[in-house]
């Protein structure tokens, strides 16, 4: 289902872009950092807040479809300003299964680095970034706030990675 | 804004494979994509009802799977159980049945539906047992991820993904412009 979007001014960081690295926090024990998946590609999911509606829509679209991101050995990692309870009850509710990482403290840093925080709402924008196995950006895409975005770019995206010829 | 673009266009046609009301040579092809357990689904269902009454045989409607069972435990056995049903040639009927009882989907009353609709309950029973729909129900599935859909219901006129909201009167106003643009 497609709604209206919002303001969408932002510009996601382009293609070729090495993917800012950062280590954010999965749960109250764990964290996480982009530069362990080197070797792999990782698809990094922008999204405004845990509990909206579009939100949960999306993200319960990519769970499903783990299966085929996983055929390209690709990672699935969600971002947003929430903290790591917020996203554990979020993910236990709506049955997620792969890590959503809490951008909270400093609050959107990550966002930031990534070209996708809107100070106006003090969340990100909804975006969407495919990183190779190298750590460079492929794709990355900015939807209008309100809009799920879907995963058609994403599988092009990856796609595009397994047709390159290797440097 | 972004550095792809694309357009959501329906990128697998519509052919023999799919369940389909209305004529072949219809002015106008509408498909949904949709989720059994959806309630937006449910709430199409009488919204497609009213407009394939109006249109009558200007309309060719196509149902196409859609379960997000991330969100819905029952909407995949609930596909299968349509294919199941497709399978003896009971398709609609039995789209009908599960989208009027979207709170009874559990095995037991999707059963239940197929004895209403007299159909050879041990096959049905086996099918859905050993999923022999499943992989029909998945390449639905995909065919929708790579078209753009991107929840439940989404609706393509002819094959150009409707953005717009699916009230009645939004809905049909854009299927008449698509059949006069013919």
């Amino acid at each position: 289902m497609t709604t209206a979007g919002g303001d969408h001014g932002a510009a996601p960081l382009p293609a070729g872009t090495e993917a800012p690295d950062f280590e954010l926090p999965s749960t109250p024990d764990q964290t996480v950092s982009l530069v362990e998946f080197r070797g792999r590609p990782v698809i990094l999911v922008f999204y405004p807040e845990d509990w909206s509606p579009v939100c949960s829509d999306q993200l319960a679209l990519y769970q499903q479809l783990l299966p085929e991101f996983q055929r390209f050995n690709a990672e699935l990692l969600g971002i947003s300003v929430d903290g790591v309870w917020s996203h554990l009850a979020f993910a236990k509710d709506r049955n997620l299964h792969f890590p959503l990482l809490a951008d909270f403290e400093p609050k959107g840093e990550v966002a930031r680095a990534y070209q996708v925080y809107r100070a106006t709402a003090g969340t990100s924008e909804r975006a969407l970034y495919v990183i190779d196995a190298d750590g460079v950006i492929r794709w990355g895409y900015v939807s209008p706030v309100g809009v799920n975005p879907g995963a058609d770019g994403i599988l092009r995206a990856l796609e595009g990675l397994e047709t390159e010829v290797p440097s | 804004m972004s550095t792809t673009q694309w357009e959501a266009l329906l990128t697998v046609p519509v052919s023999d494979r799919d369940h389909t009301e209305g004529p072949v040579d219809a002015a106008v092809t509408l498909v949904e994509y949709g989720d059994y357990e959806c309630p937006y689904c449910g709430a199409a269902y009488p919204i497609i009802k009213e407009i394939q009454a109006r249109m009558g045989e200007r309309l060719r409607f196509v149902f196409r799977n859609f379960p997000i069972t991330t969100s819905h435990p029952h909407a995949e056995q609930a596909a299968e159980a349509a294919e199941a049903a497709a399978a003896q040639d009971r398709f609609w009927p039995m789209h009908d049945l599960l989208y009027e009882n979207q709170k009874r989907l559990r095995e037991q009353d999707l059963r239940g539906y197929g004895e209403q609709l007299g159909l050879d309950l041990e096959r049905f029973g086996r099918e859905l047992a050993e999923h022999v729909h499943a992989e029909r129900v998945r390449e639905d599935f995909m065919s929708g991820v790579r078209s753009g859909v991107n929840g439940t219901p989404t609706f393509y006129i002819d094959g150009v993904r409707h953005d717009d909201s699916y009230d009645v009167e939004t809905l049909l106003a854009a299927l008449e412009r698509a059949a006069a643009a013919e």
